[in-house]
């Protein structure tokens, strides 16, 4: 495996940074939407699942492709933050962030979904019959109950948000340092024949995904046991 | 503790964002059509001995894929394209401060891993013994275009086409040709004379057979304050980067 140079370790930074904002953003906008999908008996329960679940189906460049025309100069999105004397969101680390928390949503909201459905209500309601506030329930009775759920929920989002490509080279281009990923780095080095590089940086992905899906799936043992 | 936990990162997440709105200081970001992958590479190199501390990124891709790009607000400084008629349309849509400028006409040349590229013409590659055939994509790639008028004027493009691979952009046209999953490929004399490739024999197109090259480079809009951005178009004018463009086969205005 050869040494890395300035551009591998400007990808991995630009990586790591996208792949902990992601996972931070999605367990805040997770927690709710699962909690509500798995106690709800709303009739839009089945849309809201849906949706969430179209980032599993979906190719990524019709998400790349819909995110580019909204969040660029001429879209409803970048288009209103330019006239409000922002930059628009195209090509942009900021914009790649928004694109992987809608991509890596279903991989953040099943699991805790999961987990919530095994808490059931009634913990939550006898914590509230005591006085417990909302942001009580879920300090002391829900998140430590569903503590395993959030750990296989944050580990999944971070690795798929890893193994995010097509999305990426479409709404994010390949600009060092901004939005080029590990993944478009070994593209790009792919593509200059630098097959070394691309050699390296690919084995260092691979060994990473695997250590991440077995402690994923032990965790998933160990916590689908002990579950409440 | 999960909570504190929670509040540390949001605020870290505040701050980057707010960060990212006011950095002042940003590399020079030069957008660049594949064919130049090696020659421009070298050329950064040389402009960085003579400004020591320019901070320079090249990004390479198609032509045409670029030109979207930056319609849809890819902050280029600099673009590169291997048609003049990209920066044209840019500039049309007052995307640019300078006027298009032609840098170099490029070539099309027949490459192969297996075969001997000297022996082929492009007749040949209607023969049954090869059975793919890789060039760039047509539609956002010039090179493809020229490719495609090539094998239109030489009568082949029927029997060809259904051999026919895609590469996004030359370079990756290359790649397949190299890595052998295309037989032969028709890709930028530039690319053929990187050291690796020129291993093999590359055959040239007659020139005849199809428009013309002309490479054309514009500064963007995003770079109109950005005297980096100038000082690297001067220098592609000078002698050092003009001979570096000769070594990788380019034909020079003027």
């Amino acid at each position: 495996m050869g040494a890395l140079g300035p551009a591998e370790w400007q990808a991995i930074d630009v990586t790591v940074r996208l792949c902990l904002y992601t996972t931070l953003i999605l367990m805040l906008l997770a927690t709710p939407i699962a909690w509500w999908l798995a106690h709800s008996r709303s009739r839009f329960k089945v849309v809201v699942q849906s949706v969430v679940a179209l980032p599993l189906v979906l190719p990524p460049t019709v998400l790349g492709f819909y995110l580019l025309i909204a969040l660029g100069p001429r879209g409803l999105i970048g288009g209103s933050l330019e006239q409000l004397g922002l930059n628009h969101l195209a090509f942009s680390f900021e914009g790649i962030l928004i694109a992987s928390v809608i991509y890596s949503l279903p991989f953040a909201v099943q699991p805790l979904t999961e987990a919530f459905r095994n808490i059931g209500r009634r913990p939550v309601e006898v914590a509230s019959s005591l006085g417990a506030g909302a942001l009580d329930r879920f300090r002391t009775v829900i998140f430590p109950l569903s503590r395993g759920g959030y750990i296989v929920a944050a580990t999944l989002t971070f690795a798929h948000t890893l193994g995010e490509f097509g999305v990426i080279l479409m709404l994010g281009g390949s600009i060092p340092g901004e939005t080029r990923v590990l993944s478009v780095l070994i593209y790009d080095h792919a593509e200059a024949m630098n097959y070394e590089a691309a050699h390296s940086l690919s084995l260092m992905i691979l060994v990473f995904a695997f250590f991440t899906l077995f402690a994923v799936y032990s965790m998933n043992r160990r916590f689908g046991v002990s579950r409440v | 503790m999960f909570f504190t936990a929670m509040n540390r990162l949001v605020m870290a997440i505040a701050l980057s964002v707010l960060s990212a709105f006011t950095w002042a200081d940003q590399p020079l970001r030069i957008a660049a059509a594949s064919d130049l992958r090696y020659a421009l590479d070298d050329i950064v190199a040389a402009y960085r001995i003579a400004h020591p501390g320019a901070a320079i990124n090249v990004i390479y891709g198609s032509s045409g894929k670029m030109t979207t790009q930056i319609i849809n607000g890819a902050p280029y400084d600099v673009f590169f394209s291997a048609d003049i008629s990209f920066p044209e349309q840019l500039a049309r849509e007052g995307l640019t401060v300078t006027k298009p400028t032609v840098y170099a006409i490029g070539r099309i040349v027949l490459w192969s891993n297996t075969l001997n590229a000297l022996d082929l013409t492009l007749a040949d590659l209607a023969s049954d013994q090869i059975e793919r055939v890789a060039i760039a994509q047509p539609a956002h790639a010039p090179y493809g275009m020229r490719a495609h008028e090539a094998l239109q004027s030489a009568d082949v493009w029927e029997t060809v086409q259904p051999k026919l691979v895609f590469g996004e952009n030359i370079a990756q046209t290359a790649q397949m040709t190299r890595s052998g999953a295309a037989d032969v490929g028709i890709i930028a004399l530039s690319l053929a004379l990187f050291p690796e490739m020129a291993k093999h024999n590359h055959k040239l197109i007659d020139r005849s057979l199809h428009q013309p090259l002309t490479q054309g480079f514009v500064v963007t809009r995003n770079a109109a304050d950005n005297p980096e951005a100038k000082a690297f178009a001067d220098f592609m004018g000078t002698k050092q980067a003009r001979n570096i463009m000769t070594r990788y086969g380019f034909v020079l205005p003027e």
